[in-house]
């Protein structure tokens, strides 16, 4: 339940940073212009894809895979879980060098992105968190 | 009990959604730029000092500051976008006069040399073909850890004198008048960048043509 909630704040985040890039939003709420700085950079698009739509993209398979988890026979088995633990494992090492990215070679900081990265962390967490559960109940049970 | 807990958790699924798009709808509407508000419209250059970079007619019956910061995506988006219309409808019609004026923003390290570039690039009568190479060029200089040498090309681009330029920048004599400047924006309410004020109403953002057009049409109606 915490990776669905988690996951829709991500994607909200997202929807946010992809919606400013395509012109929907004119003005990014970042404080000191690093948002725009980052999202005019070279590296804010990933094969001509704007890096933001990419996690637009992600929080919501996130997101499908999270609810799936909670109904039916799925609630019992472990796929749910590991499908969002290898997503958010993804999530959080693209999220790794993109923060990388920002450190060292654009030199400013989105804030927004970081909001991001703690979010698909928290996932990671938590779908870890939720696997070993799973995993502690087959056998115990 | 599990069903309970499921009607709970979508409420609060529910709430995030609401919260959400609330805050995207928000964001939309004010990324329009803000109402105008009206602002005193007494004088805050002393005579003699530095007014800003002046274009149009001294008798244009709206005049228009635009404080700015060269590092700032929004003010390259409004000069790229909107500039060029502005300069021939409204600027080129004598309908207004357009004064800019140095704002570079505390945390943006590539603004101060391209405040500077654009004062050198005035000395020898350039600060508008400068202030559009900087604009139109943002990607070439934004991002640079030494951004000089890439604004030294854009200086040569539009024909500036080099050794002139040059010791202009590498002097930066022009500092403390961008730093004064940007005091008066700072002593007149501006906390954002790009801000204009139309007369004595005040409005933030990059601002479409249509949105400033109806407040010059507001302060002056367009001649039948």
């Amino acid at each position: 339940m915490a990776g669905a909630a988690l996951a829709l704040a991500g994607l909200f985040v997202s929807l946010y940073l992809w919606l400013w890039k395509i012109g929907v939003l004119g003005v990014l709420a970042c404080g000191d212009g690093g948002c725009e700085t980052v999202q005019l950079s070279s590296y804010a698009s990933l094969f001509g894809i704007p890096v933001a739509f990419v996690g637009v993209v992600g929080y919501a398979a996130m997101l499908a895979v999270a609810l799936a988890g909670l109904h039916g026979r799925a609630a019992a088995r472990a796929w749910p879980t590991t499908a969002l633990l290898a997503l958010s494992a993804g999530g959080v090492a693209f999220t790794a060098y993109l923060t990388y990215l920002e450190a060292a070679v654009i030199h400013a900081w989105c804030r927004w992105c970081v909001v991001s990265a703690v979010i698909v962390t928290l996932i990671f967490v938590v779908a870890l968190v939720g696997l070993r559960r799973k995993s502690w109940l087959a056998v115990s049970g | 009990m599990a069903a309970q807990r499921l009607t709970g958790f979508y409420a609060g699924l529910a709430a995030i959604v609401v919260i959400g798009a609330g805050a995207l709808w928000l964001a939309r509407r004010s990324g329009q730029g803000t109402g105008p508000q009206v602002v005193d419209p007494a004088p805050a250059v002393t005579p003699g000092s530095f007014q800003g970079y002046v274009q149009g007619s001294d008798s244009a019956p709206v005049t228009i500051i635009e404080y700015a910061d060269f590092e700032c995506p929004a003010c390259m988006q409004f000069a790229v976008l909107t500039g060029p219309d502005i300069k021939r409808r409204l600027v080129e019609t004598g309908r207004v006069r357009w004064i800019f004026r140095d704002f570079p923003i505390e945390g943006h390290r590539n603004s101060m040399p391209a405040h500077l570039a654009a004062a050198c690039a005035d000395e020898q009568g350039r600060f508008w073909e400068m202030h559009d190479q900087l604009f139109f060029n943002h990607r070439r200089w934004v991002l640079e850890s030494r951004p000089e040498r890439r604004i030294r090309d854009l200086a040569g681009a539009i024909g500036l004198d080099d050794k002139r330029f040059n010791e202009c920048l590498s002097s930066a004599r022009y500092r403390d008048r961008i730093l004064a400047t940007r005091q008066i924006g700072v002593e007149r309410g501006v906390s954002s960048t790009p801000t204009f004020e139309v007369n004595n109403l005040r409005v933030t953002g990059a601002l479409g043509f249509d949105s400033l057009r109806v407040l010059v049409d507001r302060l002056s109606p367009p001649k039948p």
